[in-house]
């Protein structure tokens, strides 16, 4: 048997086994394996693990890693050990990049990149329809063959029904998911905020939380119709919520997804026009951000995804109406997370990490986010009690757009493996 | 009560206090503005710049105007056809007019929140004089101190803003500031464009023009700006006119002795009869007239000049 890699003494958390001890964890050849012979540990590398949690490596299902094109916000390099900085061990990379990736020679070249760059696993996804203008689609089949587990368009939403019915129907035919990011623009209107209150006093143009209600109900009816999955990104609203709630309870294929930011966050935070709190969909009020909590609670939403989507500090420092949208979020996502759902009691530790592990994977049928023996050993090693408050300069990120600057958060990764590899130790990134 | 800011950003900010202070600093200059030589050395020795993003003729006219008053020296930049349009981001433009020695910069401009954003950059003085709909403090500041002057205080008048109330800077700066003095504060106007959560800030916001204007000691009609409508919010202008339009008889409805004020540029024949425009009971340009008191009292006041050093030195 080869060299053995023994993580010592931790709470070993496996949500999809339902598995939660005290125990160790046994790694060789890349793989989680059984205990090994007596022999065997006394030549293993042993990791004292004592006081930390082993969690299944986490599963990021929406990031932007802007390669190919926009590599001066993040490239695979810096994206991936972001991500293993943040405890994450597989991402699932948006296709809104430039040129977006609507063909198979631009997967190809992502995946060419992430050969080269990356250190964690990577699936990149592809355009919906071409340019993720909304108007024909993409090679769906030829995207699928070439490596995209899935279809988007990116941070656009297809306006028009009928193009969208054939992009499902279509993509159903490959098992491929559609992803969605539901915002319907005759409401959204150039909104650069939600519409309420806060808009109302800042004279900031207001996007509806209908906006995103709309398109939600149109994706719950077009799975129903087809029996494709559809796939919710950044749920931020209650109505939307319910929407997706009362289609589950039906039985209709539809998953979605929650943000850290939104978690946390209400559009108050934007009253000192900071853009670091410029998103879309936005920050909504304080009912809808409970409401997102009490959707994880129940299972309404399915997951916890970063979209993890960087800007320079160059093109953030502009006025409010000018900021591009977006936060990077896979370095504080693991710790907003325990901070809303754990720490404050809603869930326990073993709920709270299958929404970062066993069910973002399942939801696009990745192989990943569990600690069962044979699965890959993707692990991540986190203090659930440590403090730290992250600072402009603390990200492994190109970019550093991120509304927790300077708040502090419970709860630090500490170690992250990937497939039986040590690829982030105690802050440091360990280059191979 | 002294004066300690840096900045004039908006009036949502300011105390009752602070706004007296504007209003008590306004008067002095008004003074001397009637002597034969209408000038101070206030300001003398300093740059100021006004930045206008957007388009301004009263306002731009009234800060330079203000500003020579006090001696300074004032230069106006049309910013649509400069840097900005070459890509350069406001941070650096207004870096650069800082290290070219402005003492002071009056920024107009149509993103909400870029006059505070440049306050946050520089260490000098910012005035903001219009950012997009969310504040344009020194016009709420002349018109209440219009409405000092004619009613001796605000406190228990009542006034109705009629018009374009969401996109309107004007609208939320004189909410603020209104309230503040303890006035009784009524939105009126198309529900497109008057919205509810105005009620959650203290103003009573109503669609029924007769009943808010009843018993009103004042209204202020503002323009409808097609300028910054994402869509059509009424059918048409002639339609405006017929609901919300202020004519002789609507007049009637206010008290006998109402004043109209209008922040201008009017617009005849559309949110106002002309002839109203022109009528006794119009303030409107006495509300032009005190802009300049007003504006010279904020430059003043925010270069660091006392206003009792003002009113001891008469």
């Amino acid at each position: 048997m080869s060299q053995v890699t023994w993580i010592k003494g931790s709470r070993v958390i496996d949500p999809k086994s339902e598995r939660d001890e005290i125990s160790d964890i046994f790694i060789s050849n890349g793989k989680i394996i059984d205990r090994p012979t007596r022999e065997t540990l006394a030549k293993a590398d042993t990791i004292d693990a004592t006081g930390l949690v082993a969690s299944p490596g986490l599963v990021d299902l929406h990031v932007h890693f802007r390669v190919p094109g926009e590599t001066h916000k993040e490239t695979i390099f810096s994206g991936t050990r972001s991500a293993a900085a943040g405890g994450f061990t597989s991402v699932v990379c948006m296709p809104n990049t430039s040129p977006p990736a609507d063909t198979a020679g631009t997967i190809q070249y992502i995946k060419d990149a992430v050969d080269r760059e990356s250190i964690v696993h990577v699936f990149p996804t592809a355009c919906i329809t071409v340019g993720s203008e909304g108007k024909r689609l993409a090679p769906t089949g030829s995207l699928r063959d070439a490596g995209a587990i899935a279809i988007s368009d990116g941070g656009k939403c297809l306006q028009n029904s009928g193009l969208m019915r054939r992009a499902v129907e279509y993509a159903n035919m490959f098992n491929m998911p559609v992803i969605d990011h539901c915002e319907d623009y005759s409401l959204s209107a150039n909104g650069v905020m939600n519409e309420g209150l806060v808009s109302t006093k800042l004279g900031l143009r207001g996007s509806p939380t209908e906006a995103e209600d709309i398109m939600v109900s149109r994706d719950v009816l077009m799975s129903a119709k087809t029996g494709a999955h559809i796939h919710i990104q950044h749920v931020s609203s209650k109505n939307a919520i319910y929407i997706i709630r009362r289609a589950k309870s039906r039985g209709v294929n539809i998953s979605a997804e929650a943000t850290p930011h939104h978690m946390c966050f209400s559009e108050d935070e934007v009253s000192e026009f900071n853009t670091n709190f410029k998103m879309n969909p936005p920050l909504r009020s304080e009912e809808d951000r409970l409401a997102i909590l009490e959707g994880l609670e129940d299972g309404t939403i399915d997951c916890i995804a970063s979209g993890h989507a960087p800007h320079t500090d160059y093109e953030k420092d502009v006025e409010f109406d000018y900021a591009p949208d977006g936060v990077i979020g896979l370095e504080t996502a693991l710790s907003a997370t325990l901070n809303q759902l754990y720490h404050s009691k809603r869930l326990d530790l073993p709920r709270t990490l299958s929404l970062l592990t066993y069910q973002p994977a399942q939801i696009f049928n990745l192989n990943k986010g569990t600690l069962e023996i044979g699965a890959d050993a993707d692990v991540t090693l986190f203090d659930p009690e440590c403090e730290w408050t992250p600072q402009s300069n603390s990200f492994q990120s190109k970019s550093s757009n991120s509304p927790w600057i300077n708040r502090t958060l419970k709860g630090k990764v500490i170690q992250t493996f990937v497939s039986g590899k040590l690829v982030f130790d105690k802050g440091n990134i360990l280059s191979s | 009560m002294p004066w300690f800011r840096k900045d004039l950003i908006s009036t949502e900010e300011l105390s009752p206090e602070e706004i007296q202070t504007v209003f008590k600093t306004t008067a002095a200059f008004k003074k001397i503005l009637n002597r034969k030589t209408a000038k101070t050395p206030s300001l003398r020795g300093k740059t100021v710049v006004n930045l206008f993003f957007e388009n301004s003729t009263r306002t731009r006219v009234a800060f330079e105007m203000a500003a020579t008053k006090l001696s300074a020296d004032v230069m106006s930049l049309d910013m649509k056809t400069s840097s900005t349009s070459k890509g350069e981001t406001l941070r650096d433009t207004v870096e650069n007019i800082h290290a070219l020695a402005a003492d002071m910069i009056v920024i107009r401009h149509s993103a909400p929140g870029s006059a505070a954003y440049i306050s946050k950059v520089l260490d000098i003085p910012v005035l903001n004089a219009g950012d997009g709909a969310h504040e344009h403090p020194t016009q709420a500041l002349l018109d209440c101190y219009t409405l000092q002057e004619k009613f001796g205080s605000l406190k228990g008048l009542k006034i109705a803003i009629l018009g374009d109330i969401l996109y309107s800077r004007v609208a939320r700066s004189n909410l603020w500031a209104m309230i503040k003095l303890g006035a009784e504060v009524t939105l009126v106007g198309p529900a497109t464009l008057v919205p509810r959560e105005f009620e959650q800030f203290g103003a009573t916001v109503s669609h029924d023009l007769k009943s808010a204007l009843a018993d009103k000691d004042a209204v202020m009609l503002l323009r409808i700006q097609h300028e910054r409508q994402n869509a059509s919010a009424f059918p048409s202008i002639t339609e405006y006119t017929r609901m919300f339009g202020l004519n002789k008889t609507r007049l009637s409805w206010l008290k006998e002795n109402a004043v109209i004020m209008h922040p201008g540029p009017i617009n005849r024949g559309v949110e106002i009869d002309s002839e109203l425009a022109d009528s006794p009971q119009s303030v409107i340009l006495e509300q032009v007239t005190n802009g300049l008191a007003t504006r010279m009292a904020c430059l003043y006041l925010c270069s660091g000049g006392k206003a009792e050093a003002l009113t001891g030195s008469q």
